[in-house]
């Protein structure tokens, strides 16, 4: 068996999660390979081939890789997938958006969003916004997988010496560009790579509120911070914020949950943190059935004096 | 130019659901059923796109048990135009369902597809990317944003770090993120008038498709629990907590 997996970078870095996908190939067993598609992306060539336990990174180097389109991606994958048992990403939007593709072109079924390895052809995977767990077997020559980060611990992103081979580019279907893109700019840790994440909701009021409180409880932790679909909706923070069913899905050490009340759709995204703790006014919220620690009052008064306190 | 909506009946999103005792899957007897959210959100921008005047018709599509007809006479009150159901009380995974949806795009020739990002119940996120797939469409998933303009869809979609704008040639596929608009509901009178407007229903097998699953569920069990935490008197007691208890700051 050799295991061919997509990763996700932004030309000089490797983005979390590929990492989660190489633990995962691991547990499936055999070589591992990486593909490493972009524009100028020799960097992240180099950091992929540093990743422990790869034996190979293939590199497609051309203009038309520059965005990721999954038109142009796909085909590319599809071009490699019989010397492969195993076709693997990350489930990042950028692998949610171009393995779906890549399986249908193969004719086969895609798994999505593993957690868990049984053997090579069968997996657990969350349904139901993970109140319950699928064990699925696949009968498809080859499995296109998308990997749940959180359900793998990252191997070591150094101490790998893998071979970098060069690969032909594919056509350019020119069937979509990426006209622009807005990023948010931050010098915290990723949300999804984070070890201490500070998460908002709708009690914090307003967007400035938001930041004004939990800014500098973050600060203290180092932690990332992330926000319930409430509090996106409400325009309090970025889309990129939001912990979920259908937003990112987290599991740091400590995930501490300001105002959030707990619809499963949020508790889905953030339920595998190790330590969780919740500030909210309301008693009888469903948040504090998964905390670890809970404290009831009033976050304006508690989240400042928790600031201080650490 | 035409639309095509696909819409699924799952659990509804308020419903906690449990697990069979027997591991088969999940308790669905007596479960209060809705349109997959993100359908309806899809639903929306059809409408909208056609009260631009940018569309012409909507149709919106099923696939599943006689009981789909609710959902699809949902997305009628709504403002699609007609619907059809591909009636099955087979399971069908994406694959499947974007391969019905392949043969129902050949016969109406729809310019653009709109479907919902995921479904709330598999948790799939699969669909769309494969229709487009099997069409060889370009496809822009995650939408926050659809503008289209003379053969050409500019669309805003929802990535892991904020924002990205893409341009595809249309006929494309489309799926919708939560934040593309508000869903309206559906009015009394147009509930009333979702009743005579047509539906077709046709079979898997007339459409000539195979929809034998391809990945089998070998069991589905209750998630491990998290163990019941403590209430802390004050900030404080929390402090000492994280610090010497769970030893995580």
């Amino acid at each position: 068996m050799t295991i061919l997996i997509l990763a996700e970078h932004d030309s000089q870095q490797l983005k979390p999660g590929v990492t989660n996908a190489v633990a995962a190939a691991q547990k499936i067993g055999g070589e591992i390979h990486l593909l490493v598609a972009g524009n100028g992306c020799s960097g992240a060539a180099s950091a992929a081939a540093q990743v422990a336990g790869v034996t190979k990174v293939l590199v497609v180097d051309a203009a038309h890789y520059a965005g990721g389109a999954p038109e142009n991606l796909a085909p590319l994958i599809v071009g490699l997938a019989s010397h492969y048992s195993h076709v693997l990403a990350s489930a990042s939007a950028y692998g949610k958006n171009v393995m779906p593709r890549v399986a249908a072109l193969l004719d086969v079924a895609q798994i999505s969003e593993i957690i868990s390895v049984e053997s090579p052809d069968t997996f657990v995977r969350p349904i139901y916004a993970g109140n319950a767990f699928a064990t699925v077997q696949s009968a498809d020559a080859i499995k296109v997988i998308t990997v749940r980060a959180t359900g793998f611990d990252a191997v070591a992103a150094t101490g790998g010496s893998a071979a970098i081979e060069n690969i032909a580019a594919g056509v350019d279907t020119e069937q979509s560009k990426v006209l622009r893109q807005e990023l948010s700019k931050s010098d915290r840790p990723e949300l999804v790579a984070a070890k201490r994440i500070v998460s908002g909701g709708r009690g914090m009021g307003d967007g400035d509120k938001y930041r004004q409180l939990l800014e500098p409880l973050a600060d203290k932790l180092g932690a990332a911070l992330g926000a319930s679909r409430a509090a996106v909706d409400a325009g309090f923070v970025p889309n990129d914020y939001q912990v979920g069913q259908t937003g990112k899905i987290v599991a740091p050490e400590l995930y501490i949950a300001v105002g959030i009340s707990g619809a499963i759709q949020h508790l889905a995204g953030m339920k595998d943190s190790k330590v969780i703790v919740a500030i909210n006014k309301d008693p009888e919220a469903p948040i504090f059935q998964v905390a670890d620690y809970g404290l009831v009052g009033d976050l304006f008064t508690l989240v400042p004096q928790l600031t201080a306190a650490i | 130019m035409k639309i095509l909506v696909p819409v699924k009946r799952v659990v509804d999103y308020n419903v906690k659901v449990r697990v069979k005792a027997d591991q088969s899957g999940v308790e669905l007897a007596n479960i209060k059923m809705s349109m997959n959210p993100f359908d309806e959100i899809s639903v929306e921008e059809a409408i909208k796109l056609k009260e631009a005047g940018v569309a012409t018709e909507i149709i919106a599509v099923s696939i599943g048990v006689t009981q789909c007809q609710e959902t699809l006479r949902t997305a009628l009150a709504m403002g699609a135009d007609r619907a059809i159901l591909v009636e099955t009380s087979a399971e069908i995974q994406p694959l499947a369902v974007a391969k019905l949806l392949k043969a129902i795009c050949e016969k109406e020739s729809p310019q653009m597809v709109i479907l919902g990002k995921q479904a709330i119940d598999d948790d799939s996120n699969q669909t769309g990317q494969m229709l487009a797939a099997l069409l060889n469409w370009p496809q822009a998933t995650f939408a926050s944003k659809v503008t289209v303009t003379a053969g050409v869809a500019e669309v805003m979609r929802e990535i892991d770090g904020g924002m990205e704008t893409v341009e595809i040639k249309l006929p494309a596929i489309i799926t919708t993120d939560l934040r593309l608009n508000t869903p309206r509901y559906a009015t009394l009178p147009n509930i009333m008038k979702a009743k005579k407007k047509p539906m077709d229903v046709m079979t898997p097998e007339a459409l000539g498709v195979d929809v034998t699953p391809r990945l089998k569920t070998l069991k589905v069990v209750e998630p491990p629990k998290r163990k019941g935490g403590v209430m802390v008197a004050d900030v404080a007691a929390l402090v000492d907590k994280l610090k010497n208890e769970a030893k995580v700051i």
